[in-house]
């Protein structure tokens, strides 16, 4: 079965001088799949999510994707031109903050037409159509197109960045932290929308977050990382009702309850 | 449908001194399909930990587990979730929802995820909502504000508007009235008539003996009666 | 004005020729003729401090220098226009370091230093056209960091240029950009033309002379050699127009060339002249007459 994965990770391993990132993590993750990635800050989550896409190069491993045109490839070996147009084409980065994934001086529409027009796009009026759809899919007024983020809210500016991740179709989303900063309220509205997207565009996404709220209701999987190490995996109600590892027994009694 | 091999579950409190509790030990039963049928046993015998490890929630130390084939005990994560999305039911006591969700989307959810279309899946959420007597005007809102019984028969839609082939119930009649639990019920026997297989926690006996053909003891399955 | 360059012309002997020692005029012809193997490619030298402030022409400058000889003629304009201060004082920068000859006359010049302009007259074959350019860097106002921007033209990733003109398109309803016009050098590299009109675009591409531009301050050189194509970047559905101020000229006439509009008094009186001097001086030479003229 593990033959129809979309990525598959080996053995990937970051360290910074004699600190470890991130070390020995393996896992596959199939089509539609969603895992989360929890831990506490410093557990090696963001390193491994930026191993995984490319933005940072790890000391050792693969990172094998199957690419639409080649089949799997690993893409660690890829040259940074293939890599690139892969981030811009069948992969998305959700930041935390969505000033890191908006460009803030263009506005909403360029914002969610640059992948297009950066893999050819050349009609301004259907880049502009389909900016327009991508709006109204993450419930973002058609009139604000011509606004720059800088006036939109926290969520509003959120949404807006995953339609610019979204437009091109990705097959394959990262995403650091996607609700957090953001007040309780316009999570919830965020994370009902990343799911209906997830799911309508048969998207497999890779969720690193620190709150636990949020994986249970938007991955299917979870992975619990510990100074660079995975030290549990599974089904995600399976790891935070009946977790078996001593981390993951405190991460999951050291919630607050509501 | 169901069939449960000497399945035991113990759990490590790592951080109790390492503690380990043995709960369960020898469990085995077998439900075929248009069967229904009740777990008792006191409080604390173990009918909740057994139906989480029949849904894959919990995850046994030994034995098998064979849901529709695929044992829980082995199987990769994506074999439960694809098993949960297209053959297994589950209607717990609690509601889990994205909040601020509609509550016609929350129900009609469990069909968009097996790719129903949008408005097919709406209109099947609807029937089911107005025969489990929920208000029309409420559909719009979300049901973490609603009361007990409501929230309660949201659950059972959602557990109802796919005709799962096997099903786990928790306690459906709890908190209903008279009518709705008849509607509950009737639902069961429907279900059962078009050949699901369901396990079930009623502690309402009436309903018990209405929809389940047989009751399995799970004090039976205690590692003190198994010793 | 003509009268001042029939002067005879002596070089300063405490420079070196062309202001510039031998050495740096070597590095940058070496840096111009990198540029002219990769045409549209941004090529780093090490511009040096120049007698003049940045924005004054320092890059252009440079380049003049360092392609100068002792025969050779050389025109300088300022938005076209032969007698503003920015051109008489580089004309006689190197009148006084290089003892050249100068001109006006665009058709006897062998080296143009200009900013802001392309002549109104064809380029010919032999003569060399020197662009004094303040920013390089096409994708600049949209990303910001040149580490990003340099990669973005090693892998040839130009879709933020065309964000830039969507902006255009979203906020203005065309292509407002009017000047600095990027057009894309033989299907390869995108480049910023220097502030010239983009009346002036077409121009660019498969043109006789030789384009060499400096940027001074930010120490690039990059070129054009002699009929390269280069491309004004549009949309299908809002293709590239090269447009100007839709009038004749007030003093020759002449219906196609670029204009500059002149406040003539308070009481909002304007007219329209072209702002290549010497074409239009020219023109009138020949006989035509605007509505404006005396």
């Amino acid at each position: 079965m593990s033959n129809d994965a979309l990525l598959s990770v080996r053995g990937v391993a970051k360290h910074y001088g004699a600190h470890i990132g991130c070390s020995d993590v393996s896992f596959d993750l199939f089509p539609g799949e969603v895992m989360g990635i929890v831990g506490e800050s410093g557990s090696g989550k963001s390193t491994l999510l930026n191993c995984m896409a490319g933005h940072l190069a790890p000391d050792a491993g693969e990172v094998v994707f199957d690419t639409r045109t080649d089949g799997p490839r690993d893409t660690l070996q890829m040259s940074e031109p293939e890599r690139r147009m892969l981030s811009r084409t069948d992969w998305a980065f959700v930041h935390q903050h969505a000033r890191d994934g908006l460009r803030m001086g263009v506005s909403a529409g360029g914002n969610v037409g640059e992948r297009l027009m950066a893999v050819g796009a050349r009609n301004y009026a259907d880049i502009r159509s389909t900016a327009i759809d991508w709006l109204d899919r993450v419930e973002i007024n058609e009139s604000r197109i011509d606004d720059r983020p800088t006036t939109f809210s926290g969520g509003m500016q959120q949404r807006l960045q995953i339609a610019r991740n979204l437009v091109t179709g990705p097959r394959l989303v990262f995403m650091d932290e996607p609700t957090g900063g953001l007040d309780v309220s316009v999570q919830a509205r965020l994370l009902d929308m990343i799911r209906s997207l997830v799911r309508d565009m048969g998207l497999s996404a890779i969720i690193v977050t620190h709150d636990l709220a949020v994986v249970r209701l938007l991955a299917d999987r979870l992975m619990v990382m510990k100074s660079g190490h995975v030290v549990e995996a599974g089904l995600t109600d399976q790891v935070l009702d009946d977790p078996q590892h001593a981390y993951t027994q405190l991460l999951v009694s050291s919630i607050l309850q509501v | 449908m169901f069939d449960l091999k000497n399945v035991s579950k113990t759990f490590t409190l790592h951080n109790q001194g390492g503690t380990v509790i043995e709960v369960m030990r020898g469990a085995s039963l077998s439900v075929s399909d248009g069967e229904c049928i009740a777990l008792t046993g006191a409080s604390g015998a173990g009918k909740s930990t057994l139906m989480r490890m029949l849904y894959g929630n919990y995850s046994a130390q030994g034995g098998t587990v064979q849901v529709a084939g695929v044992d829980l005990v082995k199987a990769e994560p994506r074999e439960i979730i694809r098993l949960r999305r297209e053959t297994l039911g589950y209607v717990s006591q609690f509601l889990r929802v994205v909040p601020r969700v509609p509550t016609l989307d929350v129900v009609a959810e469990p069909l968009l995820a097996l790719g129903v279309d949008p408005q097919i899946a709406r209109d099947r959420a609807a029937v089911i909502l107005a025969k489990l007597n929920i208000p029309r005007p409420l559909w719009a809102l979300s049901p973490t504000t609603f009361s007990g019984g409501e929230q309660q028969r949201v659950n059972i839609a959602r557990g109802f508007v796919h005709e799962f082939p096997a099903l786990l119930l928790d306690e459906p009649t709890a908190s209903l009235d008279a009518k709705n639990r008849d509607v509950v019920l009737g639902l069961i026997e429907a279900a059962k008539a078009r050949g699901a297989a369901i396990i079930g926690i009623f502690h309402d006996e009436e309903a018990r003996d209405r929809v389940c053909d047989r009751e399995i003891d799970v004090t039976g399955f205690s590692p003190q009666a198994a010793a | 004005m003509n009268a001042q360059h029939e002067e005879p012309v002596t070089m300063d002997q405490d420079y070196n020729f062309a202001y510039l020692d031998e050495q740096t005029k070597r590095m940058i012809r070496r840096a111009i003729l990198k540029g002219l193997a990769i045409p549209g490619y941004q090529v780093p030298f090490a511009s040096r401090e120049m007698p003049m402030p940045y924005g004054w022409g320092t890059g252009g400058v440079q380049v003049s220098a360092a392609v100068m000889t002792r025969d050779d003629k050389f025109k300088v304009i300022d938005q076209g226009a032969d007698d503003t201060t920015n051109a008489v004082s580089i004309r006689s920068f190197f009148q006084r370091v290089a003892g050249v000859a100068t001109t006006t006359r665009t058709a006897d010049a062998t080296i143009v230093q200009t900013r802001h302009r392309i002549p109104e007259q064809d380029l010919v074959e032999g003569q060399i056209l020197v662009y004094q350019v303040p920013i390089p860097e096409p994708l600049r106002f949209l990303e910001p960091r040149e580490s990003e921007t340099r990669k973005m033209h090693s892998l040839e990733e130009y879709g933020l240029m065309h964000v830039k003109l969507y902006e255009d398109i979203s906020r203005h309803g065309h292509i407002a950009t009017a000047y600095s016009y990027p057009v894309k050098v033989e299907g390869r590299y995108v480049m910023d033309p220097s502030p010239i009109p983009k009346f002036d675009n077409p121009k660019l591409g498969d043109c006789a002379a030789i384009q060499l531009f400096g940027a001074g301050r930010e120490q690039r050189i990059y070129a054009l050699p002699p009929y390269t194509n280069a491309v004004s970047l549009d949309f299908e559905d809002h293709p590239f127009e090269a447009s100007k101020a839709d009038h004749p000229c007030g003093l020759c006439d002449a219906q196609n060339s670029y204009l500059d509009e002149v406040i003539i008094d308070d009481a909002g009186g304007r007219m329209f002249v072209c702002s290549d001097t010497d074409f239009c001086t020219m023109r009138q030479a020949d006989g035509h007459k605007g509505k404006d003229a005396a």
